[in-house]
């Protein structure tokens, strides 16, 4: 046997007590391994644009129009090479909970801007040529079994009503993190059907040179600041970002959400060392009386309740990572959804500083145990 | 080896040829509880030399375990001073002590102790893992510890395995391991029948015989303490030999 050896006899002690601890441990790591995956995903999917596009919307918010005029008096500032605009429809196929993103594009300005989409089934012009024409991405098209050449029906949801949908093309994103499970249609379809209330929902603008990104955006804004709709211009990163959040502060939540698990976990595992501790108070006693210094002791305890907290960790990160690698329903929102190498770090950072946390308390405890004191209470 | 009789008789001549191992001066312990202040004793001295095998008995509550305690470092006293081996227990700083306490004192106690966990050969190893022994020495050491106690046989088991009376000798073969200055007993036969009681003193008895090791044994009782050389009263606060 060894000091650890020891460590390890005390940690099987109580094995359902110990067990428990683990394994609520564990819960708190899996869910901190998808929260935490979530935000990294998120920041991910806003670096997928490029500086040499910026993003021009109402300066009130995403959901204010934009008169379509200012598509003309964009392309002709400086420095910027062409001008596109989408919009968001947010309807549903068939089941309103399985949500997917689709968008609304001028597709004829669109198309060679985004030269990161690559058409891999249909062709682009079929796309472009038919009104109710679709271009779809590959995992979409697995995921609802659809074809090239099919129409589908999709319901409205702010744009109320059945559309159908030709779908003439289908694309593989070279990036990643672009998403797969997009789908994009054309704006003039969405215009016909509600001409009174359908205006383009941001501006994309490629630029000559991505370095001029920050000050053509402040010329934009200072050019439409006293018009009908004064605008804000960011980088499509940027855009992005704040896109994939317009539901709410999705990051916040999930780091509120992260919090409070985080020391939901602490106090299950503060308490039980402390209770594990306090039952073997006696025991403490005697190793001092044979020679076990206040430190050693100390040592000991902060290394199984660590012991825990690693384990668990690590297997709830692990638990993360598995259910994460397999298709997941929240892939169209966050595209490539995974526990990255960061998110491992931090959790393995953390789990030791749970350990470390409570384990401090009865650590603490024990080495300022009075011996003669605690030798009279157990005879 | 002398009568303890004589050496305390030479001891209060101041001509004894050696120091004694353990020498307790003017020692006084006081325990508050709220506002009051219970004496447990005043000015005890007391000699003990290599190889004594002493009896320290005394009634109920008369401080017997906190005398013992103190010689082990385990408390300290108001006033006075503790030197065993040369050293002042008393002004020894915690980490000294831990370190100290590991290599000078053997502790047996009236419950055993053992850790519920741990084998007895476990139990027995302990002391040993703050040792720069190896596994394998460790091993050695430990079981000839058990071979002293006479439980070799049952080095796996785990202490509730055990009867009282053999939990208690591996709390012995614990004591003894490391092959400490002295062994502290605090009423090592107060949980045993009789007979399991008597092996235990038998034990300790042969302990100082065979292997000349310094004993100081906490006793209700009268015929245990008939085992040792010399048997010490505490009362009401007072030690007399
Ligand atoms: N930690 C303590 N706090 C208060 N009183 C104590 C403490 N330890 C011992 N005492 C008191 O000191 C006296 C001696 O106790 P103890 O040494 O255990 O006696 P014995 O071992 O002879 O039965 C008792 O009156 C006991 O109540
Ligand atoms: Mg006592």
């Amino acid at each position: 046997m060894s000091i650890a050896g020891l460590v390890r006899a005390n940690l099987t002690r109580n094995k359902k007590r110990t067990f428990l601890t683990v394994a609520s441990v564990i819960v708190a790591f899996f869910l901190f391994g998808l929260l935490r995956s979530v935000i990294t995903t998120l920041d991910a999917a806003a670096e997928v644009g490029s500086e040499a596009r910026l993003v021009t919307l109402n300066a009130s918010g995403l959901t204010f129009p934009m008169p379509e005029a200012h598509a003309n008096r964009l392309a002709g500032f400086d420095g910027v090479r062409s001008v596109t605009w989408s919009n968001w429809f947010g309807g549903y196929y068939q089941d309103p909970q399985d949500y997917f993103a689709q968008f609304a594009i001028k597709a004829d300005t669109w198309l060679p801007m985004y030269s990161e989409v690559r058409i891999v089934a249909g062709d682009a012009d079929a796309f472009l040529r038919e009104r109710t024409a679709a271009l779809v991405g590959v995992g979409l098209l697995e995921k609802y079994g659809w074809e090239v050449g099919q129409t589908v029906t999709l319901q409205g949801t702010f744009f109320a009503g059945d559309w159908d949908f030709n779908i003439r093309a289908a694309y593989v994103p070279e990036d990643p993190s672009f998403g797969d499970e997009n789908m994009y249609f054309h704006y003039e379809y969405l215009y016909e059907r509600n001409p009174n209330v359908v205006t383009p929902g941001w501006f994309i603008l490629q630029l000559d040179q991505p370095e001029r990104a920050a000050e053509i955006a402040a010329a934009i804004d200072d050019l439409f600041r006293n018009s009908s709709a004064p605008t804000e211009t960011q980088t499509e990163r940027a855009f992005q970002a704040g896109f994939v959040t317009m539901w709410g502060n999705i990051g916040f939540l999930v780091t509120v959400l992260g919090t409070a698990v985080f020391f939901a976990i602490l106090f299950v595992a503060a308490n039980t060392m402390m209770m594990a501790v306090r039952e073997r108070i006696g025991e403490i006693a005697v190793l001092k009386t044979l020679g076990f210094t206040d430190g050693k002791l100390a040592g000991m305890v902060i290394a199984e309740s660590v012991a825990i907290t690693l384990v668990g960790g690590a297997l709830g990160l692990l638990l993360a990572r598995g259910a994460l690698s397999g298709g997941n329903p929240l892939q169209s929102f966050f595209p490539g959804l995974a526990v990255t190498g960061g998110t491992f770090l931090l959790g393995l950072t953390l789990a030791l500083a749970l350990g470390l946390i409570t384990g401090a308390i009865p650590a603490w405890q024990s080495a300022r145990l009075s011996v003669a004191g605690a030798l009279r209470r157990i005879g | 080896m002398s009568s303890p009789a004589s050496e305390a008789a030479s001891a209060e001549r101041g001509a004894s040829p050696r120091p004694a191992l353990v020498q307790i001066s003017g020692l006084s312990k006081s325990y508050r509880r709220g506002s009051e202040t219970i004496h447990v004793f005043d000015d005890v001295d007391l000699e003990m030399h290599d190889g004594e095998f002493l009896a320290l008995m005394g009634p109920s509550g008369s401080g017997k375990s906190t005398l013992l305690n103190i010689i082990a470092g385990l408390d300290t006293p108001d006033k006075g001073s503790v030197v065993v081996g040369g050293e002042d227990v008393t002004r020894m700083k915690a980490r000294r002590l831990a370190a100290w306490r590991a290599t000078h004192i053997g502790f047996v106690f009236q419950f055993y102790n053992l850790l519920p966990v741990l084998t007895a050969a476990q139990n027995v190893e302990l002391p040993l893992l703050l040792t720069r022994l190896s596994k394998a020495d460790r091993r050695r050491h430990v079981m000839t510890a058990l071979e002293v106690v006479g439980l070799t046989d049952r080095a796996e088991h785990f202490p509730k395995q055990l009867s009282g009376g053999q939990q208690q000798r591996v709390g012995i073969a614990r004591a003894i391991v490391s092959d400490p200055t002295i062994i502290l007993a605090d009423e090592p036969t107060g949980d045993l029948d009789a007979s399991s009681g008597d092996e235990i003193l038998t034990l300790l008895e042969r302990l100082n015989a065979e292997f000349s090791k310094t004993i100081l044994i906490v006793t209700h009782d009268a015929h245990a303490a008939e085992r040792a050389q010399a048997t010490m009263h505490l009362d009401k606060g007072e030690l007399v030999r």
